[in-house]
């Protein structure tokens, strides 16, 4: 979608948005300011739209990838989770290796947790068993909850008595930020990430036979492409990035693994990618509309008690007006 | 076991199986016709939110529960002019309306948490008000007994009225329904609305009769519980009734083994609605999808 009707749709959403806040007796206009002199007013503002902006970024790629081949993973934020989750298991069990050897160790535990989760509606794809649009998104439901067992239970830790927590990860288990920010290492997994995804795509053979099943399943099937294969493996890869969302922020922002990893997160990663058409490009431009709709969500919270969850709807109306201006033609199924 | 128990459960299955089976009847009645509402989590919550607020406004929980189906239909028609009259893909545009439940509930909600309302009132069955066990399994709200008559109505509606005809030969091939003098926008309309109203009332139940208080995001996925349970039923309103009852007895189960003190975790047990739902489709899921209605999932762009 380009720069100008997107600013349109969003002026007319911020509009509406502001309309039903009046409604209830708030100051739309005030938090629409607030959050400007938040964001930009200052570095440090700034850094943190990044910092929200990062596990946007991979979730959505998470959902880009399995869309190119006419998958619909709407589970990155069990991913998410699952991948914090195993993260958090192997930064209690190794927590006195060196950064050298515990960082690399903790991203590929990132990755393979939100990669097996997401292997379970692989599989049931692959075999014709479940639809992944449903499967994922039951699946979300259950991570939190193996996280909340995990919290509550075996990893509580001593210190944290009314507010559950794991033990903080050792110093070594934490992922470097930049700049006396909280700007963490996981903004280069996110720009890797999309590069990859963006070479993938374009200059290989597997972006190329991935496009071929995402276009027509059954003639790519027919001249021999593996799809099965293609499926697991994509839907592997994709938890996986998504795994690595959640490993930055346990690793980064939290230290240790609490219930509340993600807030929608994951969602707000399959609409980014929605939104721009599975570009890599698209996706960096709607993630930062997003960190910025997001930062709205906080600044109202803070500094007029409407809940965070509010912000969904302005997220809801950009999404309304986007759909009804396009007509559905990919991944309609 | 003892007896105690097995009334909880049975209740326990009664009620959250009610809640359920609006919200399945709802989404069958538009997958009937074509479409697929992913966003019917969001108008639970509507539901649950707006009937909650009037009743608390009002001291009315009849008008709670009307005022819920008014605003489950209204929202359903945004969704129904995304998705029928502007063509939007149907899966994004029912996440979008996940998106604006969550958010429209939260704001409705918010000067309403903590807030103490009467429900929706026990009617005790004639003879049977005597105390004791065949009282609390024989005395709910009016929408539990309202619930079998409803799918019924809603079967009878689809299997056996001109316009239930008209809204399958939608769902199945909008283009031949067009060719045979039927509207299938309006059709498609309607049903949504229908099913607006619905899943409103099944939000309104959690709310009014089940939790008695309202919390964000108080439905917890059961939106999508009762998607895969249109699966399970074969899109047919009476099977809904068979697997309500078997998800609302798995809750059930789960509370009374809480209540009971028993040695598990809450949260294991709390995913085994979403993992008997998960088996449930593995065991008969995409066998069944032969009987899904043709055009599903698919926008009809119109014939020229």
């Amino acid at each position: 979608m380009r720069a100008k009707p997107f600013a349109l749709v969003a002026g007319a959403s911020l509009a509406v948005f502001a309309a039903l806040l009046i409604a209830a007796g708030k100051d739309p206009f005030r938090a629409y300011a607030d959050t400007l002199i938040y964001v930009f007013g200052n570095t440090y503002g700034f850094t943190e739209l990044l910092v929200r902006m990062i596990p946007m970024l991979l979730t959505a790629v998470a959902a880009a990838l399995p869309a190119r081949i006419g998958l619909i993973n709407v589970g990155a934020e069990g991913q998410l989770y699952m991948g914090a989750w195993l993260t958090t298991a192997g930064a209690l069990a190794f927590k006195d290796e060196p950064a050298a050897i515990l960082l690399p160790l903790l991203t590929l535990l990132g990755f393979v947790g939100g990669g097996l989760w997401a292997l379970i509606p692989g599989l049931l794809r692959a075999f014709r068993l479940v639809n992944e649009t449903i499967s994922t998104l039951l699946l979300n439901y259950v991570a939190p909850l193996i996280v909340s067992y995990f919290i509550f239970g075996p990893w509580r830790s001593p210190e944290s008595s009314s507010y559950p927590q794991s033990p903080a990860f050792s110093d070594a288990g934490r992922l470097p930020t930049f700049f006396h920010t909280r700007v963490h290492l996981g903004l280069v997994y996110a720009l890797a990430g999309l590069i990859i995804y963006s070479l993938l795509m374009s200059r290989t053979r597997i972006g190329l036979n991935m496009r071929a099943i995402g276009g027509n399943a059954e003639a790519a099937r027919r001249l021999g492409i593996p799809i099965i294969r293609y499926i697991l493996v994509v839907m592997f890869v994709a938890g996986g990035v998504a795994g690595l969302a959640g490993m930055a922020e346990v690793s980064a922002i939290q230290g240790r693994l609490v219930s509340e990893v993600s807030p929608g997160y994951g969602f707000i990663g399959f609409l980014v990618s929605w939104l721009a058409g599975t570009s890599a490009s698209g996706i960096v431009i709607m993630a930062l509309a997003f960190a910025l709709i997001s930062a709205i969500g906080d600044i109202l919270q803070i500094t007029q008690g409407v809940p965070y969850a509010v912000v969904n709807i302005l997220m809801a109306l950009i999404l309304f007006i986007v759909l009804s201006r396009r007509p559905s033609g990919r991944a309609a199924r | 076991m003892n007896t105690a128990l097995v009334v909880g459960i049975l209740a326990g299955a009664i009620m959250s199986g009610t809640s359920l089976l609006y919200a399945t009847l709802g989404e069958i009645v538009g997958e009937r016709g074509g479409i697929v509402n992913l966003g019917l989590e969001g108008i639970l919550l509507i539901g649950a939110a707006s009937g909650f607020a009037t009743t608390a406004v009002t001291s009315s929980p009849y008008l709670g529960v009307a005022a819920a189906m008014g605003a489950g239909a209204a929202a359903n028609l945004i969704f129904a002019y995304v998705v029928v009259s502007r063509h939007a893909n149907q899966l994004a545009a029912g996440l979008s309306l996940m998106f604006f439940g969550i958010g429209l509930s939260a704001l409705i909600g918010r000067p309403f948490v903590g807030a103490l309302i009467t429900g929706l009132p026990h009617l005790a069955v004639p003879g049977f008000a005597s105390g004791g066990f065949a009282t609390r399994l024989l005395s709910y709200d009016v929408l539990v007994y309202l619930a079998l008559p409803t799918a019924a109505f809603t079967w009878w509606l689809i299997f056996r009225t001109r316009w239930g005809l008209g809204l399958r030969t939608v769902g199945e091939s909008p283009a031949i329904a067009f060719a045979a003098g039927l509207r299938p926008q309006t059709l498609q309309y309607q049903a949504l609305a229908f099913a607006g109203a619905l899943s409103g009332l099944a939000g309104a139940h959690m709310s009014l009769a089940v939790t008695l208080t309202w919390a964000d995001g108080m439905t917890g996925g059961r939106g999508f519980i009762a998607i895969a349970l249109v699966i399970f039923a074969k899109w047919n309103p009476l099977w809904a009734v068979a697997g309500a009852l078997l998800f609302g007895g798995a809750e059930g189960l789960q509370l009374q083994l809480q209540a009971a003190g028993a040695d598990v975790s809450p949260f294991i047990m709390n995913m085994v609605p979403y993992l008997l739902t998960l088996l449930v489709l593995i065991l008969w899921g995409w066998r069944r999808q032969a009987t899904a209605p043709m055009a599903l999932g698919r926008n009809f762009v119109g014939v020229e």
